[in-house]
């Protein structure tokens, strides 16, 4: 009896017609796909992006050049080279990365002991030339007073995990 | 007398193109619906960016693939290189003659339509088996074997179901096989015979879940993979031309060709064109439905299913279609 019904089904094209139905359901289901430059998928707050160096509100910069960071990277994309500034705090004078080497750990901004380098939320940064990838201080600072909001709103929602 | 002649093939000309010009057209806009029911059965939106819900999306790559150089591989021979796509190409538009669109709307009323139809379907392989010799590299060789192997095989099994319909018709002419529909489409009383010409249908034209020709996951693209730029554009276009062809072959063999769904009032004042174009629609959606639902077969089932199932099962069918007329004495004609 077994036999028959699987035969009948067989050559009834039961399992394919299954099949058809299944694809045509799926055909008026809503879609996934997003239309990425015009919509944009959530971002998490610890998303690791585009570094950025912070400052104070008063405007006076993070960065106490204790080179853990520099220390820490794993693809040694972090150069820093420090000397105290006229009123004798120790800054940095030269904060450079090299995006093209760095690998995105977050190892940076989990040694930082003030915050000041962190990986904000942004991940358009593509450029049309190797070089525009060499970040030096200015332009981390730059991304730092750019993406400030931001970066400490996912900070703060961060921060009851940390 | 001059005049005469010129006059007569400028005719001929303009109803060529009135046939050629709205099957290119149409390939530009099934591929676009391919891509696009595809995307919507895989949970994507599809193109949508070319022009009003990306509509306009194969002329965009229609145009990039003509600007680009045509790379002929040094091992290739070059002229039979060169002749596949066209042969391709010419004779998946050369069957177009003989299909009647509405009545009367045919380019030649041969009364050997349906043999025509038959030997140059039958002829495509030549295309690809060109394809693939001349391009002299192991992935286009073994698509154009598997083709030819493929397309034998199955032609079999078509030339069956099509003996099937011509003992119901009595006539070979495409137009009369539509007229003897106007009762009750043949896809109703001979629907094991529907079924058999559509699944043959797609592995004639190489489509899933039959594309083993061009089998992207062992043969990279098949026949064609040598191919690039407006060459390739060819092979493109006939194998969708192909396609649209084939469907119009069941729409006119199986589901009465021009003639409305009933013979009531506000059916049967829509011209018989749009019901033919829209038969069509319907079979190519089942065609891209099929690819979208079922996954590649492989070589040895593919040919299990055309020698061992489809054959003797279509064999059957017409010796009992056969019967059935004689005993009944309904043979026509």
């Amino acid at each position: 009896m077994n036999f028959i019904i699987k035969n009948i089904k067989s050559f009834a094209l039961y399992e394919l017609f299954l099949g058809m139905f299944l694809t045509l359901k799926y055909m008026f289901k809503s879609k996934v796909t997003i239309n990425y430059p015009h919509e944009k998928g959530p971002l998490s707050p610890r998303f690791r992006g585009e570094h950025a160096l912070r400052r104070y509100p008063n405007g006076e910069e993070r960065c106490i050049a204790c080179k853990l960071c520099e220390a820490v990277c794993p693809a040694q994309a972090i150069t820093i080279d420090a000397e105290p500034r006229e009123d004798g705090s120790r800054r940095t004078t030269r904060y450079d990365i090299d995006m093209s080497k760095c690998i995105y750990c977050g190892l940076c901004q989990e040694s930082c002991p003030v915050d000041a380098i962190v990986e904000g939320p942004n991940f358009e940064f593509a450029t049309e030339t190797r070089e525009e990838l060499m970040y030096n201080k200015e332009k981390l600072l730059s991304n730092g007073d750019k993406w400030e909001y931001e970066i400490s709103q996912n900070l703060e929602l961060d921060s009851p995990y940390r | 007398m001059l005049y005469d002649y010129i006059l007569q093939l400028l005719i001929i000309v303009a109803q060529i193109m009135a046939v050629i010009a709205p099957v290119l057209i149409s390939v530009a806009f099934l591929v676009y619906a391919e891509r696009k029911i595809l995307a919507l059965i895989q949970l994507r939106k599809g193109p949508n960016v070319v022009g009003p819900f990306g509509l306009l999306q194969s002329f965009a790559d229609a145009l990039k693939l003509i600007t680009k150089e045509n790379i002929l591989p040094s091992g290739s021979n070059k002229i039979v290189f060169l002749l596949a796509p066209i042969v391709t190409m010419v004779l998946s538009l050369a069957a177009w003659a003989v299909i009647p669109f509405a009545p009367g709307w045919v380019i030649s009323d041969i009364n050997v339509g349906i043999m025509y139809l038959f030997a140059i379907s039958s002829l495509g392989v030549y295309g690809i088996i060109m394809a693939g010799w001349a391009s002299n590299s192991k992935y286009p060789f073994l698509g154009a074997l598997r083709s030819a192997a493929q397309m034998v095989s199955y032609e079999v099994s078509i030339g069956f179901v099509i003996i099937t319909v011509l003992l119901c018709v009595g006539s070979l002419n495409l137009t009369k096989i539509v007229e003897a529909q106007q009762t009750v489409w043949f896809a109703i009383p001979l629907l094991p015979m529907f079924i058999i010409f559509f699944i043959s249908a797609l592995a004639e034209t190489n489509r899933l879940p039959f594309d083993l020709p061009e089998d992207e996951s062992t043969l990279v693209a098949g026949f064609f993979t040598e191919y690039s730029s407006a060459s390739f554009v060819l092979f493109f276009l006939a194998e969708y031309a192909s396609m649209i062809l084939m469907s119009a072959m069941t729409v006119i063999l199986f589901l009465g060709g021009w003639l409305p769904l009933f013979d009531i009032y506000p059916l049967n004042i829509i011209p018989g064109v749009i019901w033919f174009t829209v038969k069509i629609m319907f079979v190519l959606f089942l065609f891209i439905w099929v690819r979208g639902t079922f996954p590649r077969y492989r070589y040895d089932q593919l040919m299990r299913l055309g020698w061992k199932v489809f054959l003797p099962l279509s064999l059957f069918w017409v010796v009992i279609t056969a019967g059935f007329l004689v005993t009944f004495d309904i043979v026509p004609n």
